[in-house]
C-alpha cells in the first residue's frame, strides 16, 4: 500500500516533469523560429544564405546594412526585453498570489516611464541616463508602494488600490510632460509610451542585455523558493525560506528587469501581465514556471512585433499589439475571479 | 418622508455659509490671479464697464468665461460623484476611478478620427455615450459573483476597463499625427478653452442632471439602509438605480467632452462634505456641487500660478491632490471591507 503510493507520487511527478520540458522545449523552438523569421522578414526578404553571411560578418550591399543594423537590434531588444518581462511579471503574480499584481497594475511601469518621458523630453537625454533614471524611479515607486500600503497587516487589496492612485498620478505627470512637450517630440514619445522595437540600436542593448543575463539566472535558481513563498508566508518560513531576504531579491531583481527593459523598448503592455498565467496554463504547477513564463514573454513580444510590422497597412508599434490582446484576457480574468469569489 | 425633514445637521448653516464664502473666494482668485495679475480699478472695469477696453479688462473678461466653466464642471463632477457613490454604495466610487473617462476619451477619439468631428457640440453626444456604455460594463463586471459590487472588485474593473479602452485610444490615434496632437490637449482635463457656446451647451446638462440628484436623494437615502429596507419604504430600487446613475453618467459625460477627463473631484469633494456633515444625501448632494465647484476652480488657479507664464492643467493638478486622498482611504479602509 505505502508502496504503491509512493510509485503514484513518482509516477505523477514523472508526467509533470514530461510535461514540463516538452512545453519548455516548444516554446524554445518557436522562440527560434520567432527570432529567425524577425532577421529573414523585412521589406525585403534576402536568402537565407545572404543573411548568414551578413551575420558572420562579410559585407555584402545592402543585406549587412539591412539585417546587423536594423533586423538584428530589433530581434535582441525584442528577445530580452520579453524574457524579462515574462520573468518579473511571473515573480510578482506568484509573490503576492494574484495574477493581477503585475508591475502593470502596481505602477511600477508608470514610474519608469514618466522618469524615461521626462529624460526623453525635458533633459533630451538618451541611452545610459534614460535606463538608470528609469530603473532608480521603478525601484522608488515600489518602495513607496510597498511602505504605503503595509499598514498594521498586508493586504493584496490595499497594495493595488494604493498602486492605482499612484498610478493615476504618474500617468497625470506624463500626460503634462507630453503637453508641454514640442509638437515634433510627441509622436517619438507616445510611440515610445506604448512599447516599440521600432529603432532599436544596437550601442543601446548592452544594459538591458547585461541585466538579464545576470539577474535572471539568479531568479531561475531561486525559483523554488518563489514557489514555496505562493504556499504562504507561515509554511514557507517553516520549511526553511528566509522570506523576507528572499522576497527582497525577487522585487530588487524583477524590478531591475523590468525598468531595464522598460527603458529600452518602452512599457510593452500587458506582457509581464499575460507571460505567467499562459505560462502555468501550458505548462501546469508542480515546477517552477519561470523559464516557461521568460520564454512565453519573448513569443509574445517576437510574434506581436511581426503582426504589427506586416499584418496592417500601418506598421503599428508593438505595444498595440499586446495591448490589443492582452487587454481582454485581463477583463476575461477578471470576470472570472468574480465568478470564483477571488476578490 | 415628511418626519425626514426635521433632521437638519447641527452644523449645516454654519457649514454652507463657509463654503459660500469659500466659493466666493475663489471666484474673486480665479479672476484676479493668474500669470497677469489684475488690479482691482481694472478687475471692476472688467465686470462692470463694458466700455472700458485696456488691456487688463479685457484678461478679466476672458477669464469670466473660464470661472464660470469650471464651476459648473466642479459642480457637476461633485454631484456626479456623491451619486455614483450612492447607486454602488461604494465610497471609492468615481468616474475617473471606475474608467467612465476613459469611455469618454474612446468615442470622442473615434469621433475625431473617423468623423472628422470637432466641435463641442459633437464632442458631447458622443462622450455621453462612451460614458454610459463603459458605466454599465464596469458595473456590470464589478457586481458578478459573490457579495455584489465590492469596492476593490468595481476598482479593479474599472482599472482593466480603462487599460483596454486606452490601448484601442494609442491604437486608433498612433497612425493619425492630426488626432494625435488634437487629443492630447484633450485628454489632459482643462477649463482654458471655455467659450459661452461650450458653456450654453453644457448648461442643459447640469440642470437636468443636478434637478434629478436632489429629486432623487431621498430615495437614495433609503437605498443606503439596504435594497430591502428601501423597497420596504416603497422605492423601486431598480428604477432608483438606474435614474440616479444615468444623472451620474449625464453629468461626467458631459464635463469630459467639453473639458476633458478631469479626475478625483467626485472623490474629493464627496468625502470632504459627508466627513463634515454626516451622510444624509439631502444635503450631500447640493454642498457636494458647491465643493466640486470650490475644489475645481482652486485647482485651476494653482495650477495657472505654478505653471506661470504658462499654465498646468487642471487635470494633472486634481490628479495630484485626490490620489493621494485614495491612496489615504485605501489605507485608513479596514481590510475586511475592501
Amino acid at each position: 500500500m505505502n508502496n504503491q503510493s509512493i510509485q503514484f507520487i513518482v509516477t505523477g511527478r514523472r508526467q509533470r516533469r514530461r510535461r514540463w520540458i516538452l512545453v519548455t522545449g516548444i516554446l524554445a523552438i518557436l522562440a527560434v523560429g520567432l527570432c529567425c523569421a524577425m532577421l529573414l522578414l523585412g521589406n525585403t526578404i534576402y536568402p537565407v544564405k545572404d543573411v548568414i553571411r551578413a551575420l558572420t560578418g562579410e559585407q555584402l550591399k545592402g543585406v549587412s546594412f539591412a539585417v546587423n543594423t536594423i533586423r538584428l537590434p530589433r530581434m535582441l531588444a525584442g528577445l530580452f526585453a520579453g524574457f524579462a518581462f515574462g520573468v518579473a511579471g511571473y515573480t510578482f503574480q506568484t509573490m503576492l498570489r494574484n495574477p493581477l499584481a503585475n508591475p502593470n497594475v502596481l505602477g511600477i511601469t508608470s514610474g519608469s516611464s514618466a522618469a524615461a518621458v521626462f529624460c526623453i523630453i525635458i533633459l533630451h537625454t538618451s541611452g545610459a541616463v534614460v535606463s538608470v533614471a528609469s530603473v532608480i524611479a521603478g525601484l522608488a515607486t515600489v518602495i513607496v508602494i510597498y511602505l504605503l500600503s503595509r499598514g498594521t497587516s498586508f493586504s493584496i487589496g490595499r497594495l493595488i488600490l494604493v498602486g492605482i492612485g499612484m498610478q493615476a498620478m504618474l500617468d497625470a505627470l506624463i500626460s503634462y510632460l507630453l503637453l508641454v512637450s514640442a509638437e515634433q517630440d510627441v509622436p517619438a514619445a507616445i510611440r515610445w509610451l506604448s512599447g516599440s522595437l521600432n529603432g532599436s540600436q544596437m550601442h543601446q542593448l548592452p544594459p538591458l542585455v547585461i541585466t538579464v543575463l545576470v539577474l535572471a539566472p539568479v531568479v531561475i535558481l531561486l525559483g523554488r523558493h518563489l514557489d514555496i513563498l505562493e504556499l504562504g508566508e507561515q509554511s514557507a518560513s517553516s520549511l526553511g525560506v528566509a522570506t523576507d531576504k528572499t522576497r527582497i531579491v525577487f522585487i530588487l531583481g524583477s524590478v531591475f528587469m523590468i525598468a531595464m527593459a522598460t527603458a529600452t523598448t518602452g512599457p510593452i503592455a500587458f506582457v509581464s501581465f499575460l507571460s505567467g498565467p499562459i505560462a502555468k496554463r501550458l505548462a501546469g504547477v508542480g515546477f517552477s514556471n519561470v523559464i516557461p513564463a521568460g520564454l512565453v514573454g519573448v513569443n509574445l513580444v517576437l510574434a506581436a512585433d511581426l503582426i504589427g510590422q506586416f499584418a496592417f497597412e500601418y506598421r503599428f508599434p508593438v505595444g498595440i499589439i499586446t495591448g490589443l490582446l492582452g487587454a481582454p484576457y485581463l477583463i476575461f480574468l477578471l470576470i472570472q475571479m468574480n465568478r470564483k469569489g477571488e476578490l | 418622508m415628511n418626519s425626514s425633514n426635521s433632521l437638519i445637521p447641527r452644523n449645516f448653516t454654519k457649514v454652507l455659509i463657509i463654503c459660500l464664502v469659500l466659493l466666493g473666494i475663489c471666484v474673486l482668485a480665479s479672476l484676479v490671479l493668474g500669470s497677469r495679475l489684475v488690479r482691482i480699478p481694472e478687475l471692476i472695469d472688467g465686470l462692470f464697464h463694458p466700455d472700458v477696453d485696456s488691456y487688463g479688462a479685457s484678461v478679466v473678461r476672458k477669464r469670466i468665461s473660464r470661472t464660470v466653466f469650471s464651476l459648473f464642471c466642479g459642480a457637476a463632477l461633485g454631484v456626479s460623484g456623491a451619486l455614483m457613490q450612492a447607486v454602488t454604495r461604494n465610497p471609492l466610487a468615481d468616474p475617473s476611478i471606475l474608467g467612465v473617462n476613459t469611455g469618454a476619451s474612446l468615442f470622442v477619439v473615434c469621433g475625431i478620427a473617423f468623423l472628422n468631428i470637432s466641435t463641442a457640440n459633437q464632442y458631447i453626444w458622443l462622450a455621453l455615450a462612451g460614458a454610459a456604455i463603459t458605466a454599465v460594463f464596469v458595473f456590470g463586471i464589478g457586481s458578478m459573483g459573490r457579495g455584489g459590487a465590492t469596492p476593490i472588485k468595481l476598482i479593479l474593473a474599472g482599472a482593466a476597463t480603462s487599460a483596454a479602452l486606452s490601448s484601442l485610444v494609442t491604437a486608433i490615434m498612433i497612425p493619425r499625427s492630426y488626432v494625435m496632437d488634437q487629443f492630447r490637449f484633450w485628454q489632459v482635463g482643462s477649463v482654458g478653452s471655455a467659450t459661452w457656446s461650450g458653456i450654453a451647451t453644457f448648461i442643459p446638462f447640469l440642470v437636468i442632471g443636478v434637478l434629478t440628484a436632489i429629486l432623487t436623494a431621498p430615495a437614495l437615502n433609503a437605498l443606503a439602509l439596504g435594497d430591502e429596507v428601501a423597497a420596504g419604504q416603497g422605492v423601486r430600487t431598480g428604477t432608483l438605480r438606474l435614474v440616479a446613475a444615468l444623472a451620474g453618467v449625464l453629468l461626467c459625460g458631459a464635463t469630459t467632452a467639453l473639458a476633458g477627463p478631469i479626475g478625483f473631484i467626485g472623490l474629493l469633494s464627496t468625502h470632504v462634505i459627508r466627513l463634515i456633515l454626516g451622510p444624509d444625501l439631502r444635503f450631500v448632494i447640493p454642498m457636494s456641487a458647491i465643493s466640486g465647484a470650490i475644489i475645481l476652480t482652486i485647482s485651476d488657479v494653482c495650477g495657472r500660478l505654478i505653471g506661470s507664464p504658462g499654465e498646468l492643467e487642471v487635470g494633472v493638478v486634481t490628479a495630484f491632490i485626490g490620489a493621494p486622498i485614495l491612496i489615504l482611504l485605501a489605507i485608513k479602509s479596514k481590510v475586511r471591507s475592501l
